[in-house]
Parts: C-alpha cells; structure tokens; sequence
C-alpha cells in the first residue's frame, strides 16, 4: 500500500511509495494549502448537506466524510484538459473543477436531473446513479482521445487523460468490468479509481471481493495501485502519476484508494445496523484531515491559517445553503424538453394538453 | 439489391462523408459481420473506424455514449435481436437520458443495428422481435425499414440524428432483393407509408411483416377483398397520419406484428387508432401476434409466426362486424 503521510501525521513513506517521494518533496506551500482548504470545505460542506436534508429541503443528501483526501488528492491531480465521471459521492472534486455545488444541491433537492455542462465546470461530468455505468462512458470517452490524437503527442497542454470514481461495491458489476476490458484493450488513456469505503451500504467489501480491488488491475493488463485513501499525498502523488502515464500513451491503471465512509451511506441509512463495535472508532483514528493538519502544524502553518481555513468553509457553505434555498422548481414544460433532441410529435402533444389542461382549472378559478 | 448489400451501401457512404461516424461491434470487422451487413468497410475505412469490440454488449453501448460525448457519431452492431439485453441497462437508463439530462446540452447520436425476427429457422435467442421494450423508453427512437430502399436512406437518416435510434433490420428481408434508387430518398425517417392502396380493410405492420401483409393483400385480391397496407416504417415515434386516413376510407383495421402480443406496439397502434377513428371504424381494431410464449424451436415457427392465413382470417372477422 502506498502511505506517504501516517495516521501520526509524519511522512514515513511505505516501501511502495519511495517512486513518488521525488514528487511530493516538489510540491510548494500554496499546494499543499490547498489540499487542507479543499478537504476541510468539503468536510464543512458534508454537514451542511446533512441538515438542509433533516430540515425537509433535500431528499436526500450523500456524504463525503472520510474520503476527502482520496478525492482531493486525485481531483487536484488532474490537469484542466483531463475529463472526470464521478458516481455521486464525489462533490468536492466537483468544486475543485470548478462545478457549483448549488447544481449538487438542486439534484438532491429533485429540481434537476444533472443539468450542468461538463464542458463549463471543468470537464466534470455528470453523476451517475446506476453504479458502474459511468465507467463504460468514462472509457468510450477516453477511446475517442484516442482516435483524436490527444495522448502521446508529448504536449503536456493538449495530451489528455479521464479519471473516473467509483466505489468498491460498484466493482462487481459487470459493467466495471467490460469497462477494465475496453479500457485494457483498447489502451486507453484513463485511471480507474476505485473508493473503497469499506461498505456499499450495508454489505462489507468483502462480499464483493475476496481479493484486494486492486489486483483487478493486473487482472485486466494494467497496473493496480492500491494506496491509502486517506492519505492526501498518497492520493495526489498516485493518481498524479498515473494520470501521466495515460496523457504519454502508456494505457490506463486502477487505484484502489483504502479509506471510510464515516457517517451513514446517505441520510437514508443506519449504520448502526450494520457495523460492527468499534470499526469507526479505528478509521475516526485514521482521519484524513486530523493527520495533514498535524503534519502541517509540523512544518510550521500558522493558527491563522487554520481559523481561516475554517472561516473560509464556513461562509462558502453559507453561501450554498442559501442559495439552495433559493432554488425555484422548474416550470411544467420541462417535463418534455429535452427528451429528445430533435422536435417529436408525442412531447409536442403532451405538453400542449398540459398547458390546456390546467389553463382548464385557471379558466374555472375565475 | 438484396437489404443487406442496400444498408452496407448505406454505411459506407455515411463512413465516406463523415469522418466521426464510426462502426463498433462484434466480428464487424474483417468477417463482416456474421450477416455481412459491414462486409469490405473494415478493408476500406480501417480498424479505427470499423471497429471489432469486446464481446461485451453492455460495453459497446456504454463505450458508445462515451464516444457520443466526445462527439463521434457510433454506430453499433448487436449480434443478434435475444443478446442485446446486456445493453438493455446502457440503452435505457444512459442512452436515451443524457440529453435531458444534460438539459439539451449532450445529443446522442447513436445508432445501434439489431438483426430481428423470424423465418430464418435459426436456435434459440436468434429470432426474437423485442421492439416493444425499446418503443416504451422515452428518449430513444426506434425504426425498422421493410425494403432495401427504405434500408439503404433510413439508416443514413438514423446516423444523421442527433437522437439515439434503434434500427432494427428484418433478418429475413436481408437477401430478397428489391429496387434501391440511390439518388432521391424516400420520405422521412419517422414517416409510416401506404405501401398498396385498397379499400375493404387496412392492414398495418413493420419490417417482415409487411411483406407477409403484402402476400395477404395479393390472395385477398383474388378472393375479392382489397387490403390497404401501411408500413409504419417508425416505431417510436408512430407517424399516424396516413394509417388514420386510411382507416378513415376503409373503416376497419388489422394489426399485424412477429412480436409477442401481450403489452405490444400491435396493442399501441390498436388503442390509438380506436380513439382517434371511433366514429369511422365498423369493426374493433384487431390485432395478429405471434403467441404470448418464448420463441418456439424453429422446427415450430410457422405455426408460431403470423402468415398470411392468419392475417387473413382477422380480416374476415373484422369483415364480419
Ligand atoms: C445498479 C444499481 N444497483 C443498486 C443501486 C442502489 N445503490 C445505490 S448506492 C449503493 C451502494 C454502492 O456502494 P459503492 O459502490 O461501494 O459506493 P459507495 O456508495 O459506498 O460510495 C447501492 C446498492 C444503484 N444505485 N445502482
């Protein structure tokens, strides 16, 4: 497993990780600021999520909490041209790429399908809800930089890679793996990263593998990485890597990020049901953030650093709760716009007995 | 031309004038297709564009929508009608949804190409007609042509749309051959068309079928009856146009169709027509089916498959009325 950064919060690099050592040493201050930033944004984010659901203005809300290094870390190894397909989980890499989590918010609020356009948050798909679908999309996507000519060409500001999440429970469908096919076949420029947070709901991973995720990989032809997830350095430095290797034309590889899901699969959940005494208590021990932060504080970030961090989160989450609040539900012609692109007779005609339908009841009103 | 050589010449002039269609399927390339629908178009376009995949039919329509999004035009291969359910999952809940979605943002110009029906006595999964489950998933659109000509512009039309199209190609018609005019184009892709004028009963259905109708009408003719036949040609959406002005003159309507009855196109057409020509029909709308069970052994399909006998006795009894 490669761990740069200890749950101690001191860089002891594991064995595996002496390739990346070179890279983490290079990273400058304001990077690795960064990372907090984000992690603790998307940490503040979580909570805010979690209320606005118990107060009856989402339907549901789908937390992070434990997994922000996996995301921050690979998100932030992503260059601007790469392409990222999410599941549903991954809302902070969403904002790093520069994605409105209001969009977020009016998904889980049922005001929208999706409704962002990739080509303007930073290439940042939509989610996906039927699990494992997305890596097929992801890996036609990359097929096709591929017949464009984007990757190998030795121009770091054209090559292009697509990163795509999905979650340990998600690898058993067959999808993931016709997606391992594809991609492996086709040698496509790609990272698949798997988020093994231990559970899909309320099953444990070992129901769905009986094996380490990562040895799909070599399964498949590429290389496997398995890393610890909750480990930012780890994270970014692998997937950074990785996602090279893919814009140079070198095929694609698999990530298994080792990390937690600590609160509840979504607000619909009890994980008190399902998992066993103790469990939280040794991942609570192995928090992302609490270990960058001390690792920080080590190497001299200041307090002010820290209550600005926090400050920072504080109003962006203010300012997404209330604009989610603000959220208008769309207007009844929605329902048949878009279904198809080209005009169709059956919308035309719904939509028009919609409108005299309850032009109907307005007309009896008056 | 035979159907098969019409829609291979179809393919290839949409290869030839649009370097982002490309072809992705199973042994599509330099075998062919195992139908030989894309034979030669590997030897000409090359493996980038005519594209032997996997065999995985979640993964060419999975992979397609991520070609789709990076603006190639796919246009897939499955095997045989019984092996697209793997997809059925990609189709129904990706494919004909990431336009909506994407709020109008991300077209989908995706055609996938599914041999279908009867009458070629082949083993079991090689002979179904699963229109019915495609035709109920809003956001795809779903086409069968009858005739080569029809086949040799339908599927360049479904190739130029910006929508998803299941093109589904009667196996049985691939060899017959029939008149392609190769300069002018039929009508439009979602059009339905009288195919023979008459005026006792109109007889309506799509792909094989219409040929069976066709056989119907000529024997109809020297019992006396005359049969107007319409191809619907679209199965989602249904042009109702001309079979509404046909049942209007004729006042009676049989259905005909190789797939299962129960919950099909064949009851789609029938309660629509009843509701928009009530006042014209002089008889229920009736409906000809193969029967509510698995595709039988081969050894069975002509008495599974609706013929021209059984077309014929519908249209007795709606005569009787
Ligand atoms: C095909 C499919 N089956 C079932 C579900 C219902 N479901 C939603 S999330 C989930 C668990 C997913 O677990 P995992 O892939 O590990 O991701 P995680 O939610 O833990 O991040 C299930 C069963 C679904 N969305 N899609």
């Amino acid at each position: 497993m490669v761990q740069i950064l200890t749950p101690d919060g001191v860089i002891a690099p594991s064995a595996e990780a002496e390739p990346y050592a070179e890279l983490v040493e290079g990273l400058d201050d304001s990077t690795l600021e960064t990372f907090y930033r984000d992690m603790v944004r998307s940490r503040r984010l979580d909570i805010m999520g979690a209320n606005l659901q118990r107060q009856g203005q989402l339907a549901l809300w789908v937390p992070s909490h434990g997994q922000e290094a996996a995301q921050v870390g690979s998100a932030r190894a992503a260059r601007t041209q790469d392409h990222i397909f999410p599941s549903y989980r991954e809302h902070v890499v969403g904002m790093i790429r520069g994605l409105d989590p209001v969009r977020i918010m009016a998904l889980l609020r049922g005001a929208t399908l999706g409704g962002w356009d990739p080509a303007e948050t930073g290439n940042f798909h939509l989610y996906t809800l039927v699990l494992a679908s997305q890596t097929l999309h992801a890996t036609g996507y990359a097929m096709g930089l591929r017949f464009d000519g984007l990757v190998g060409t030795g121009d770091p500001e054209t090559d292009t890679a697509v990163l795509v999440y999905y979650g340990d429970g998600s690898t058993s469908q067959g999808d993931a793996s016709e997606a391992l096919v594809f991609g492996s076949s086709f040698q496509t420029p790609q990272v698949y990263f798997i988020q093994n947070n231990q559970w899909a709901i309320s099953v444990p991973v070992q129901r769905q593998s009986r094996v380490p995720l990562a040895q799909r990989g070599p399964g498949f032809g590429m290389p496997g990485i398995r890393i610890d997830g909750n480990d930012v350095l780890a994270s970014y430095a692998v997937t950074r890597t990785a996602m090279e290797q893919a814009r140079a034309g070198e095929g694609p590889s698999l990530i298994e990020a080792l990390t937690y899901r600590m609160g509840a699969h979504t607000t619909a959940d009890d994980p008190t049901k399902y998992r066993p005494e103790g469990e939280l208590e040794s991942w609570i021990a192995r928090d992302p953030i609490s270990r960058y932060r001390t690792w920080l504080e080590g190497r001299g970030a200041s307090e002010a650093f820290f209550d600005q961090a926090d400050a920072d989160a504080d109003d962006y989450a203010a300012d997404v709760r209330r604009r989610t609040l603000e959220l208008q539900a769309p207007s009844r012609p929605a329902i048949f716009e878009h279904v198809y692109s080209e005009p169709h007779p059956l919308m035309a005609q719904q939509a028009e007995w919609l409108e005299r339908y309850e032009a109907g009841f307005e007309g009896g009103a008056a | 031309m035979p159907m098969g050589k019409a829609i291979n010449a179809g393919l290839r002039k949409a290869l030839a004038d649009d370097p982002k269609v490309l072809l992705m399927g199973e042994d599509i390339g330099p075998l062919g297709g195992v139908f030989r629908v894309t034979e030669g178009l590997h030897a000409e376009f090359g493996g980038d564009r005519v594209i032997d995949s996997p065999l995985a039919e979640s993964g060419i329509v999975g992979t397609a929508i991520g070609l789709a999004m990076r603006g190639y035009r796919p246009v897939l291969e499955i095997q045989f009608d019984g092996f697209v359910f793997p997809a059925f999952d990609q189709i129904t809940t990706q494919l004909g949804r990431q336009n909506l979605r994407h709020d109008g943002r991300m077209p989908m110009p995706v055609v996938i190409r599914i041999p279908y029906g009867g009458h070629i006595g082949s083993i079991e999964h090689h002979q179904e007609s699963p229109e019915a489950y495609f035709t109920h998933t809003p956001g795809i659109r779903v086409v069968s042509p009858s005739s080569p000509h029809d086949a040799y512009w339908m599927i360049q039309e479904a190739i130029a749309s910006n929508d998803p199209v299941i093109f589904f190609e009667p196996k049985s018609r691939y060899w017959p051959k029939g008149p392609v005019d190769l300069d002018h184009a039929g009508i439009a892709l979602h059009s339905s068309r009288v195919m023979r004028r008459g005026t006792d009963v109109t007889v309506v259905g799509h792909g094989a079928m219409v040929a069976t109708l066709l056989q119907a009408a000529d024997i109809a003719e020297q019992e006396g009856r005359s049969l107007e036949v319409v191809d619907l040609r679209s199965l989602s959406p249904i042009d109702y146009g001309p079979l509404v002005d046909s049942v209007q003159r004729t006042g009676r309507l049989v259905v005909a169709q190789e797939a299962v009855g129960f919950t099909s196109l064949g009851s789609e057409v029938a309660a629509t027509i009843a509701e928009r020509c009530f006042y014209s029909l002089e008889a229920p709308v009736l409906r000809v089916s193969s029967f509510d069970t698995p595709f039988p052994p081969a050894a069975l399909e002509a008495d599974y498959l609706p013929s021209p006998d059984r077309v014929l006795e519908a249209v007795d009894r709606a005569l009787a009325y």
